[in-house]
């Protein structure tokens, strides 16, 4: 009851949002160190406003992450210079030879220096597609490990009138609620309209928006996780203005199918 | 992961516990500067100022300080005030107040996550507009109860319930 009371104080939310005071924050680290519904508590409150924080953030260049890991001294392929003294007098040859070849060095000079600005250009663009490569490389992985589950029920959703050679394909995990779906069968959608996917309830026939196919043209795998979707008996993909309908344009249905047929 | 076990990552100070406190973190608290910064160039240069701190202190992190998400919170909004303030903001928190965090996604330019944007404004509309200006001023600008009461007009001892009931809502909302 006493530690309920103290939940309900609120208190919990400043001490996650950063608004207490040293002894304050040190007194609750003790407290969900023995109590673990205080600690629970936390966690979901943390998760809570981590979300929606989240939710709301715009845009985030990859740029960014890249430009922070060369401020704080991580970057791939930095491999430390060893130094061997066994072989020093290959130190002294080399100083004798720089020296001959000074002259001509020199000259050269100029030239490597313009090659390094090019090449350091060319890093550049080299880890960007090399953070690209590691982001669709997740992204692959992420549509296999849907495709393979065994939790996820495979829902085909046949062409419709309006566009009958469509299909699509939902993945659809039952317990959770979670939706996928596969629109690699479907048209890329003309400018300024957008797929929106709805997950339907029979009698009476209920649509409920779970999400629109936003980047689909930037999408190449063409696989959306969707809003999550209890107890849904159908799905349909239907052809919306940008920014989505609040119901679906039943003209526009390109593509259909049950979850029990 | 458990924060005991993020922590343990943290403390290798490698890449992958770089990358793993980036991927979990950076949206927030880049909404968080946004929020506060509306110039996008500004609030990446903050973004980024931030984790160059976060990373730096790190080893003078412990738990007695708050959790570790609150202790990163912290510095991204305080760097971003401090930004505010170097531009001749003022020292007031008064006028930063003039937008919160829901007309971030007003700029429909600048929404470019999957996030299903309806959705987003369906919960926004079910989120009570007292709650909006609650989370917006103590958890995204990091108003003391003090000058939450008095920004809003609600007494006092109430801020912390009221604020409260609004988290309690939201994760209603977000778990269903």
């Amino acid at each position: 009851m006493e530690t309920n009371e103290y939940i309900d104080s609120g208190i919990l939310e400043l001490y996650v949002y950063g608004l207490l005071n040293e002894d304050e924050n040190r007194e609750i680290d003790e407290l969900a160190k023995s109590n673990a519904q205080v600690e629970k508590e936390i966690v979901e409150i943390e998760n809570a406003v981590l979300q929606l924080s989240s939710s709301f953030s715009p845009f985030l260049s990859p740029e960014n992450f890249l430009k922070i890991k060369e401020r704080i001294g991580l970057r791939h392929g930095v491999i430390p210079i060893q130094r061997k003294s066994s072989i020093s007098w290959l130190g002294w040859a080399a100083a004798v030879i720089l020296l001959l070849g000074g002259g001509y060095s020199f000259m050269e000079w100029q030239s490597a220096e313009d090659r390094a600005v090019v090449m350091e250009s060319d890093k550049n663009k080299l880890q960007e597609t090399v953070v690209d490569m590691e982001i669709r490389n997740k992204q692959t992985e992420t549509v296999l490990g849907v495709m393979r589950d065994p939790a996820n029920k495979m829902v085909a959703l046949a062409g419709q009138a309006a566009s009958p050679t469509s299909a699509a394909k939902v993945f659809y995990n039952q317990k959770s609620g979670a939706v996928y779906v596969d629109a690699s069968g479907l048209p890329e959608p003309p400018k300024g309209m957008v797929y929106q996917v709805w997950a339907l309830k029979m009698n009476p026939l209920t649509p409920t928006s779970i999400g629109l196919m936003d980047n689909f043209n930037t999408d190449k795998l063409r696989m959306f996780a969707m809003d999550a979707a209890s107890g849904a008996e159908g799905f349909g993909i239907t052809l919306e203005p940008a920014g989505g309908s609040k119901s679906p344009t039943m003209e526009q249905l390109y593509t259909l199918g049950l979850v029990n047929s | 992961m458990t924060q005991d076990q993020l922590i343990v990552l943290i403390n290798n100070k490698d890449e992958k516990a770089f990358t793993h406190i980036y991927n979990m973190y950076s949206k927030s608290l880049f909404s968080v500067i946004s929020n506060l910064i509306r110039d996008t160039e500004e609030a990446e240069d903050v973004l980024q100022e931030s984790f160059v701190k976060i990373w730096k202190n790190i080893h003078t992190y412990d738990t007695g300080k708050g959790r570790f998400y609150t202790w990163i919170l912290n510095i991204a909004r305080n760097s971003a005030i401090d930004k505010l303030r170097s531009k001749g903001y003022g020292n007031s928190k008064k006028n930063l107040d003039a937008e919160n965090f829901v007309s971030l996604i007003e700029e429909p330019n600048k929404l470019n996550y999957k996030i299903d944007a309806i959705g987003l404004r369906e919960f926004v509309n079910k989120l009570k507009p007292k709650c909006v200006q609650l989370i917006n001023l103590l958890f995204f600008q990091g108003y003391t109860q003090q000058e939450a009461s008095d920004e809003l007009e609600i007494p006092l001892g109430t801020v912390k319930t009221q604020n409260r009931s609004c988290i309690n809502d939201l994760r209603k909302f977000l778990k269903v």
